[in-house]
């Protein structure tokens, strides 16, 4: 045994404060070797287990008639009907990205797609929450093309669509950007593939790419705030290798479709650590690993470095031995890397050797069951109170304001971002970027699952609680305007210094803002993320509690684009009275127009609302009523009808009476809202009024591309589209 | 029917997309042949489909074009035999120089995904024979290299011999804000044929646009390949 023992000092470098360092004593009789204080410091960062966050996380909804596997395993798994399962979950790569955007979003793409194939599915959409600094900061055209390049450079070689995602602007993330990448897989219901190791004395496998020095401590760099004067934790990034990950994908998938596998796990945060931790702990068994066996990439790694490199492409498997064989040709076939490392054991702990000697002999209990849980102080937030709508209101003409408004960093077109994005790859793509929620078919069915991932962390920076709710509700509603049933849901909680009461309070209030909605609208939480210490020099970013959504329907050909695409059909608003008439306070138009940037009182959040409305965009979808649905968010009213007229290239004129037409009407951000375009408009009156939901008509559609507003205002669709498009290019020209 | 067989090579990431499109129109499923099978059963069109082949990590194409599996494909253009090269399939044609030209990064080094629409040119013979001159295609490009570059003499000698097969056109739901050319590609050129017109390279997709489900309403990519399978129909 290694006789290098250690002491507080070595703890403190390693993110282990006195109270951590002695418990770890305290639990093991002893002082840890190097290798294995390593291993107590991943295994106990913030990143791996939670510690500030898991007392709250325990109180989220996590089940469900759908839900075949909530937290706790690589990604949550949901039963979509017909013997298949969506298998999906949201990761950050915060950190990393800011050091090496490109990298860092590359490998942030390749490692949430290994968490969805290490449980047996394939992936078949990817899609991503992003946040940069203000768009004049210097650091922000070198981040955003890096991170799209590098999000695009992973996804598109792999060969997964890139289906979704959000991308804000906001000087808070200036030091500290958000890179969060969510993967979706399907596999059969019952072929679901989980880590527990199983089996005394089967082979644990090692697959993939080599080891190397690349990403050590990545779990603790995650883990702590950045400082403008400390380089020393930036230049562990790892690197991918999409084609490694796409081989290393196939290989696994053919592997478990050989019906080899007893466990698996890949490799993602602290590495081999963490996998042989988790596999052996949740099996209720031991493992001995050699070391010495590990498949390198550079000369001379030692222990703590093997076990603690955060290389990409890498897995962890226990194998039925009598499939050594067929393994092996499957291993050879890809060219991917298959080495037996170790075997499955009863001991209850991890003995690791390297070169004849044991470097490391842990009881995985304490490792585990006794990582600290902080139940850290936090102040309540305190509900802002809202601008009056007097105080924002300018006096322009709609025109004039709407397009100022698309035009501006919160509404113009993503363009530029998503078309370095590969969204029709696999052959299924029915509905791509730029709409409410983008949609597959399910390979070989009739059938569509559509996703999408949102937050406004303006909201949530003015009122945590209600914001994570309000992040949940429009999440939901795009889903529901495609015409598909959300069923579950994953989330991202990125987050400023814990350690702080109000940033804590942040966290609480978020969770339980989320909690409730996704309760009352039925979509449980299946999976997530936390990135905490998103900080710098101690300020902290706008909180952003990212919501992924995913929902089914049945037959993808009733599924609705919210391009308006024929003259002549009625649009309505469905679900605008009884909600308030135009919540101005902490809108778009508040910040753009009025350029009153308060954290005021964003608009109040109705689930019970939320729900019906909903269920009523589902009924009338049914029937065939409605021939494009659009979600009402940041804008509102007008903002959602210009985004379907430019999509669809298609006029309308307004009908709603002159005194009607104002702009807090147009641009009031209520929520539980959706604009639809219908054909058969007394059919569709008659079934919203038996379903006593409200519903306003605004609105024709015409052939002249023309957005009439009124008597006297209108606007030409080229003119809305030149400043929409050309926004985001023209910044990043420079 | 004709025997038609689609290449799958490390990092292909297409082969599934154009094995599902060719299949829905013909019936019947190309076979899959992985790249390290070098003695490949006569088949009338062989497709390289698009992807990353060995990550494009020299070039596009460039790794695939010297694989063993290539020379086999040589012998089967030798023999006359057909050969589809779509996005990374196009690049391995040119790699191995059973195209002329190259294809270089995209003007702007950015990769592009969008719909384009493309305008084929007919021939007499060979894989343009069933399609109409003029006749025009939308449908989604997805590639980091693209923009296709040929000397002047090799460009005179392909518009002298029709080899010119489609050529990037304005028109999208008339949206004039994009550029019809997405990466530059010298005249406009999207697809290029061989001299006997039996070898075929293109950048767009067309298996990306040929069910009800797909954006484009499915039409577009679904008669491209329909044409292309009539011309090499025994």
């Amino acid at each position: 045994m290694n006789a290098n023992t250690t002491t507080q000092e070595h703890a403190t470098q390693m993110g282990l404060n006195a109270d951590e360092f002695a418990r770890i004593c305290e639990r093991l009789g002893r002082a840890p070797n190097l290798t294995e204080l390593g291993i107590f410091s991943a295994m106990w960062s913030e990143h791996c287990s939670y510690k500030s966050s898991r007392r709250w996380l325990k109180t989220l909804p996590t089940t469900g008639a759908q839900v075949v596997h909530g937290p706790g395993e690589n990604a949550g798994v949901v039963d979509i009907g017909d013997g298949l399962a969506a298998v999906f979950k949201i990761e950050s790569h915060n950190h990393p990205s800011f050091i090496e955007p490109y990298q860092g979003a590359a490998t942030g793409v390749g490692g949430i797609l290994r968490d969805v194939f290490t449980m047996g599915a394939r992936p078949v959409a990817l899609l991503n929450a992003l946040r940069f600094g203000a768009p004049d900061h210097p650091l922000t055209r070198h981040l955003l093309s890096g991170v799209a390049a590098g999000i695009g450079g992973y996804g598109n070689c792999i060969g997964i669509p890139t289906l979704g995602g959000e991308t804000h602007f906001d000087a808070s993330y200036n030091q500290n950007i958000l890179v969060n990448a969510m993967a979706v897989g399907l596999a059969q219901r019952d072929r679901i593939f989980l880590s527990a190791a199983s089996g005394v004395g089967n082979p644990v496998i090692y697959i993939g790419a080599k080891t190397g020095r690349d990403g050590i401590h990545g779990a603790t760099m995650a883990s702590a705030e950045f400082s403008e004067d400390d380089q020393s934790k930036r230049p562990t990034v790892q690197v991918g290798d999409p084609l490694a990950g796409k081989l290393l994908m196939e290989a696994s998938l053919e592997l478990m479709a050989a019906d080899a596998v007893l466990a698996i796990q890949d490799m993602g945060a602290a590495g081999l650590t963490s996998s042989a931790v988790e596999m052996a702990s949740k099996g209720g068994l031991g493992m001995e690993l050699d070391l010495s066996a590990v498949p390198m990439r550079e000369a001379d790694m030692s222990p703590y470095e093997i076990m603690l490199s955060e290389s990409q492409e890498r897995m962890l498997v226990v194998l039925k031995p009598e499939t050594m064989e067929t393994a092996q040709e499957i291993f050879d076939k890809w060219d991917v890397d298959f080495a037996p490392i170790g075997t499955v054991t009863d001991t209850g702990n991890l003995v690791l050797r390297f070169q004849g000697d044991v470097v490391a002999n842990l009881p995985l209990a304490p490792l585990v069951e006794d990582a600290p849980e902080y139940d850290r102080p936090w102040e309540a937030i305190t509900p802002p109170t809202p601008t009056p709508n007097d105080a924002l209101i300018r006096d322009m003409p709609l025109s004039v304001a709407l397009k100022t408004m698309l035009s501006s960093h919160f509404l113009a077109s993503r363009r530029w971002i998503y078309e370095q994005y590969d969204r029709h790859v696999m052959g299924d793509t029915a509905i791509d970027c730029g709409g409410d929620a983008g949609m597959i078919r399910v390979h070989n069915t009739q059938k569509g699952l559509a996703m999408t991932t949102d937050c406004t962390q303006r909201y949530v920076l003015a009122d945590a609680e209600l914001g994570a709710m309000q992040a949940v509700a429009e999440a939901y509603r795009n889903i529901t305007a495609t015409g598909a049933l959300p069923l579950a849901t994953t989330n991202n909680l990125n987050f400023g210094n814990p350690e702080k009461p109000e940033i804590m309070g942040q966290i609480v209030g978020a969770i339980k803002g989320m909690g409730a909605a996704a309760e009352a609208l039925h979509v449980p939480i299946v999976s997530g993320n936390v990135s905490l210490y998103n900080e710098t020099d101690g300020m902290a970013i706008a909180p952003a509690p990212v919501i992924g959504m995913i929902g089914v329907i049945d037959d993808i050909m009733r599924a609705r684009r919210q391009a308006i695409t024929a003259p002549e059909e009625s649009i309505y608003v469905i679900g605008n009275e009884g909600l308030g008439t135009g919540w101005l306070s902490n809108s778009v138009y508040a910040h753009i127009i009025a350029e009153n940037t308060d954290t005021a009182a964003p608009p109040p959040v109705d689930l019970t609302a939320e729900k019906r409305h909903a269920d009523a965009i589902r009924a009338l979808n049914d029937k065939g009523l409605i021939s494009a649905a659009h979600d009402v968010g940041d804008g509102g009213i007008l903002v959602a009808l210009a985004e379907m007229l430019l999509a669809g290239n298609m006029g309308a004129q307004l009908t709603l009476p002159a005194h009607r037409l104002t702009h807090d009407w147009a641009f009031g951000e209520d929520q539980a809202r959706y604009v639809v375009a219908v054909a058969d408009a007394p059919v569709f009156e008659a079934m919203l009024t038996d379903l006593e939901v409200p519903f306003q008509k605004i609105a024709m559609s015409v052939a002249a591309k023309e957005l009439k507003l009124g008597a006297d205002d209108a606007i030409a669709l080229t003119e809305l589209r030149r400043g929409h498009e050309d926004w985001l290019p023209n910044l990043m020209k420079g | 029917m004709p025997s038609i067989a689609v290449i799958r090579f490390p990092g292909s990431n297409c082969d599934r997309d154009i094995i599902t499109g060719v299949a829905s129109i013909t019936g019947t499923k190309p076979s899959a042949i992985w790249y390290k099978d070098t003695d490949i059963a006569r088949h009338d069109l062989i497709i390289l489909p698009g992807g990353f082949s060995f990550g494009d990590y020299l070039r596009g194409g460039a790794i695939a074009a010297r694989a063993p599996i290539m020379d086999e494909i040589q012998d089967h253009v030798w023999r006359g035999g057909y050969v589809l090269g779509i996005c990374n399939g196009f690049q391995i044609l040119t790699e191995s120089e059973l195209l002329p030209g190259a294809l270089m990064r995209n003007v702007g080094l950015k990769y592009v995904c969008r719909d384009v629409v493309i305008k084929a040119h007919h021939a007499d013979d060979g894989l343009l024979s069933a399609f109409k001159d003029g006749q025009s295609f939308r449908m989604p490009v997805a590639h980091n290299e693209g923009n296709y570059y040929a000397d002047e003499e090799t460009l005179a000698r392909l518009q002298d011999k029709g080899q010119i097969a489609f050529t990037y056109t304005a028109g999208i739901g008339g949206d004039k804000h994009i550029d019809a050319n997405p990466n530059g590609a010298i005249e406009d050129i999207a697809g290029i044929v061989s001299e006997n017109g039996r070898v075929l390279g293109m950048m767009p997709h067309p298996e990306r646009n040929l069910d009800p489900i797909h954006g484009g309403g499915g039409q577009d990519g679904r008669q491209l390949l329909k044409n292309l399978i009539e011309a090499v129909a025994p």
